[in-house]
């Protein structure tokens, strides 16, 4: 039988204020246990929220950015549940009303272009950590993150593939990056996402029991979770037996997963209306202030870079995938303008040796020493001939480390190539005095001989010789 | 000067700023009277003698500053207001070493003000009761016969400044819990709009009804008590920005009822009110004729609901506002403790008292899965057809007016069998909270049969406190001097 494979996302972004969402505390990463921390956030007695106006901003923009409704009025509820790292034991989130409702994203797979449809957005407050001492029997409690704001984006169960759902996250969080509210890093959980997976026969119209999966820190675990599991239910409903409605965990290592321990599935949130938090509403002037920061964003960015650079979709599709690649390709291509620098060959350049650079420095573009100016320079080195494109790749290492202009860096080391044909035609008739056999064979009528020579007159002048001027002297000479 | 502690707050307040009487003087006299009443009402749960005395002391080094409206006067507040490096236990064993490291707003404000903060009174745990008798401590005696309740939950604040311990107090009314303890004890009890005072630093109960409120011997006290702990307050997001009016000059120029309208609600003038309730309140209301007022039925529909839709509310609110009690972070924790689940199930039943973990099991039952429809959701709705009674009662009159309590104040250990019959005294008292308004529960004599304090309330809309506080002066005046608790 085929089945079809349904999944839902629900992605946690942690929001980039200077402070948490209920208190002025710092949301600095990375400090002492506990230093970020008041009486509200670690929820002392008495103590009260107030909402931080700024996450009600980014979180409407988020909205817009993927074509919700952003409601004007929307209400804070009450969470409640257990847990040492949650301190009012309630998490303040939004219920019934929240910020965002329908709205939708386009992806882009393999298998072409599709609308994504987002259920809805709402703005809550992180929990803390709990750190379990392997030493001593104990546990710690660091409310740091306690209170750092979140928006949880939950998406339609639209998608078929695992494929569709990475393309999907990425298509998110790109959008998040763009919009400067979320730093998107996985690994450190500022972007989290939960998968709602369930298979069913093709053509049957209800949905098949589905399984939660949680703790995938990589668009690549997202990927092999999502895949595992659908393997695991398609075996599952082919041995006849039943999908549990269940959370289940990734384990990176085996590439499987595994339940979630029972007592976690046994919680009713009693949510209601936080009585602390009066009903926000979103005043109609706000909303358009809002909506005119909004930058150009990811699928508006690619079909302008396809229209405006005539670049290939794929090009446009990598250089806009984020905000800062963007940004540098524009800003390449305009200061090459009269020097050459067309578009295809920056992209060229950016999506080769440039990015591969970046990846392994582990950094944005907006963080190269390589300005643009000096990209946009190297370019114009290669199509003056003033440097081959073999010269320019081998030193592109040293010239994205160290930065700067680039006709400074070949002269200095000597690479510029030459073009003096005087001085090539010493060469070339060098060689040919050196080759007479080949000649001959050649003038014979094994015309393929020409890469030999051209190949002897580079070595000559230690791969300086511009190819062209070479190839024309020497057929000149052979004819 | 040993009769010091007779003085109304006004009174004294003027002594110590025209330098009569020193700040110490009057903190002295107030810790005497304490020694001398404390043993037979018990209405504190702490007494900060040495810091009162060295503030006392501080502020006469400094001598009487005007920009301070309670320079020097001593007050007691309830134990449920977090007060700073001052032990705050809400009558409750789970915080019987919490020490708060903030002050609440209303708190910081009297501060400001100049006041002197000798202890922190007794209350039913958590606010949760009508006669203080929940209070994990001990009990407190009522100042008029010590043989019955000062009513609750703000019990201690009633007793204490009846006995003449203090000059005034804090209390929170969530349904009736400064209302109440201010009848029953003889004095002036304030329920103000909700949000009208900050909550920031009251201990939660009930979230959407909790309202901090002065208790004083005088109308013209508790006005000076508002002014000081009254306006919006950024740290409470349901304290609302409106200006505060100026509650001692209404006060000071109340001279008739004339042309005020009072409303009677048909449901709180029927039956279940007891004899001398209904003659002492009666009595106050054809006074009010006498003074200029008019009257006219009104009717509070809703009533019969409204102890079911405060109970659903409240317990829904409180079993989620208590949940931070849990033993982890402050407060007490299980010796017992295995796993987590064991830490908080011991510590919990350890620390709350029977009445509060009634209320936080009902409170998560209504919001449960299921139920929530039938019961919390219901309540809200049945709270704004509630909220639509006054409304509507306010196009006819300027304010309303009924008896607080169907009953005085009854014998210890009278209602503690049967909650349910304990949750009836809130009858005509929770509504108001419900709906959001101001309240003020008045003296009005004493009761034929018993011989106890009678309190009539006056409500009013939103804000209305400058017109309550107004017209319960002008019936304080013509009532004349009001007796001084028979028991202490």
């Amino acid at each position: 039988m085929q089945y079809e494979t349904v999944i839902g996302l629900e992605i946690h972004a942690q929001l980039k204020t200077a402070t948490k969402i209920f208190c002025s505390c710092s949301t600095t990463f990375g400090n002492e246990p506990n230093e970020n921390v008041c009486p509200v956030c670690s929820g002392m007695p008495g103590v009260l929220p107030v909402l931080n106006v700024k996450v009600a901003e980014y979180a409407a923009k988020m909205g817009m950015a993927v074509n919700c409704v952003v409601n004007p009025v929307s209400v804070f509820a009450r969470k409640n549940y257990f847990y040492p790292d949650l301190p009012k034991a309630y998490q303040i989130s939004q219920f019934e009303q929240p910020i965002c409702g329908p709205g939708h994203v386009v992806i882009e797979t393999e298998a072409g272009r599709k609308k994504v449809g987002i259920t809805r957005i709402h703005m809550e407050e992180d929990a803390g950590k709990n750190i379990h001492s392997a030493s001593e029997n104990k546990s710690f409690v660091d409310l740091n993150r306690t209170g750092v704001p979140l928006i949880e984006i939950v998406s339609d169960p639209d998608m078929r593939s695992a494929a569709e759902a990475v393309a999907y996250l990425k298509e998110i969080r790109s959008i998040l990056v763009y919009l400067g509210i979320c730093d998107g890093n996985m690994e450190e959980g500022s972007f989290r996402c939960d998968a709602n997976v369930s298979v069913r026969p093709v053509g049957q119209a209800e949905l098949g029991t589905r399984a939660e999966l949680k703790n995938m820190n990589s668009f690549k675990h997202v990927q092999k979770a999502i895949d595992y599991e659908v393997a695991r239910q398609i075996d599952l409903v082919e041995d006849g037996e039943a999908v549990i409605q269940e959370t289940r965990l990734y384990d990176a290592a085996k590439g499987t997963t595994h339940p979630m321990r029972g007592k976690e599935e046994a919680h009713d949130y009693r949510y209601f209306p936080d009585p602390d938090l009066v009903p926000l509403v979103l005043e109609a002037q706000w909303l358009t202030t809002w909506r005119g920061e909004l930058p150009e964003l990811p699928e508006a960015k690619r079909n302008r870079f396809v229209s405006q650079y005539g670049l290939p979709e794929f090009d446009a599709g990598v250089l806009t995938a984020e905000r800062d690649l963007a940004d540098y390709f524009e800003a390449t291509v305009a200061a090459g303008g009269a020097a050459g620098g067309e578009a295809k060959k920056v992209s060229n350049w950016m999506m080769g040796e440039f990015l591969r650079e970046l990846n392994q420095a582990g950094i944005g573009a907006g963080q190269a020493k390589l300005a643009p100016a000096d990209l946009a320079r190297l370019v114009g080195l290669i199509d003056k001939g003033l440097i081959s494109g073999k010269i320019a790749k081998e030193v592109f290492p040293e010239l994205f480390a160290q930065g700067g202009d680039p006709e400074a860096f070949v002269k200095a080391k000597g690479l510029v190539q030459i073009s003096d044909t005087s001085a090539l035609e010493q060469a070339v008739d060098a060689v040919l005095a050196e080759s007479q056999t080949e000649v001959e064979r050649y003038r014979a009528g094994n015309t393929k001989l020409l890469g030999f020579f051209v190949g002897q007159v580079m070595k000559k002048t230690k791969g300086q010789a511009n190819p062209g001027i070479v190839n024309d002297l020497l057929k000149n000479k052979l004819a | 000067m040993s009769e010091l502690f007779r003085k109304t707050l006004s009174e004294i307040r003027d002594l110590l700023a025209t330098g009569e009487v020193s700040a110490l003087a009057v903190t002295e006299a107030c810790l005497a009277r304490i020694e001398a009443t404390e043993p037979k009402i018990a209405a504190l749960l702490s007494l900060q003698a040495e810091a009162a005395l060295d503030q006392a002391k501080a502020l006469d080094r400094q001598g009487p500053d005007p920009a301070q409206a309670l320079w020097g006067v001593p007050l007691i507040l309830k134990d449920v207001l977090t007060t700073k490096g001052v032990p705050t236990t809400c009558g409750s064993k789970i915080l019987e070493n919490f020490v708060p490291f903030y002050d609440a707003t209303a708190v910081a404000k009297l501060k400001e003000a100049g006041a002197v903060l000798l202890g922190k009174a007794n209350m039913d745990e958590f606010a949760m009761g009508s006669s203080t008798e929940n209070s994990a401590y001990h009990a407190t005696r009522n100042p008029w016969d010590l043989s019955r309740v000062p009513g609750g939950s703000s019990g201690g604040s009633g007793a204490t400044v009846a006995a003449g311990q203090c000059f005034g107090s804090l209390g929170s009314d969530t349904g009736g819990s400064v209302r109440l303890p201010a009848s029953f004890c003889g004095i002036v009890g304030l329920k103000p709009t909700y949000g009208r005072v900050s909550r920031y630093g009251l201990v939660a109960y009930g979230s959407s009804l909790d309202q901090i409120g002065p208790l004083a011997r005088s109308v013209e006290d508790t006005a000076r008590l508002l002014s000081a702990i009254a306006g919006h307050d950024p740290k409470d997001s349901t304290s609302v920005d409106a200006p505060v009016a100026d509650y001692v000059g209404a006060v000071q120029n109340a001279k008739d009822l004339n042309g005020l309208t009072i409303g009677l609600p048909e449901e709180y003038w029927g039956e279940g009110l007891s004899p001398e309730v209904s003659e002492a309140c009666r009595k106050a209301v054809d006074l009010a004729r006498d003074l200029g007022a008019k009257t006219v039925p009104v009717s509070f529909s809703t009533t019969r609901y409204a102890v079911a839709t405060y109970y659903i509310v409240a317990m829904a609110e409180a079993s989620s506002n208590l949940a931070r009690f849990d033993g982890v972070r402050y407060g007490h924790r299980t010796k017992e403790a295995g796993e987590l689940l064991d830490l908080y199930q011991k510590s919990r039943t350890e620390g709350f008292g029977e009445e509060v973990q009634r209320r936080i099991i009902i409170g998560t039952y209504v919001l449960s899965a299921g139920y929530y429809d039938a019961y919390y959701r219901k309540a809200a709705q049945v709270r704004r057809l509630i909220r639509r009674d006054f409304d509507q009662a306010f196009e006819k009159c300027d304010l309303v007016a009924g008896p607080v309590c169907p009953i005085t104040a009854f014998p210890l250990g009278g209602f503690t069998a049967d909650p349910l019959q304990m949750y009836l005294m809130d009858i005509f008292t929770i509504s108001l909270n419900l709906a959001g308004l101001p309240g003020l529960s008045l003296p009005v004599g004493l009761g034929r049969d018993t011989g106890l304090p009678v309190g009539l309330q006056l409500l009013g809309p939103a804000f209305s406190e400058d017109r309550l506080l107004a017209a319960a002066r002008v019936l304080e005046a013509a009532q004349g001097e009001r007796p001084w608790p028979s028991a202490v």
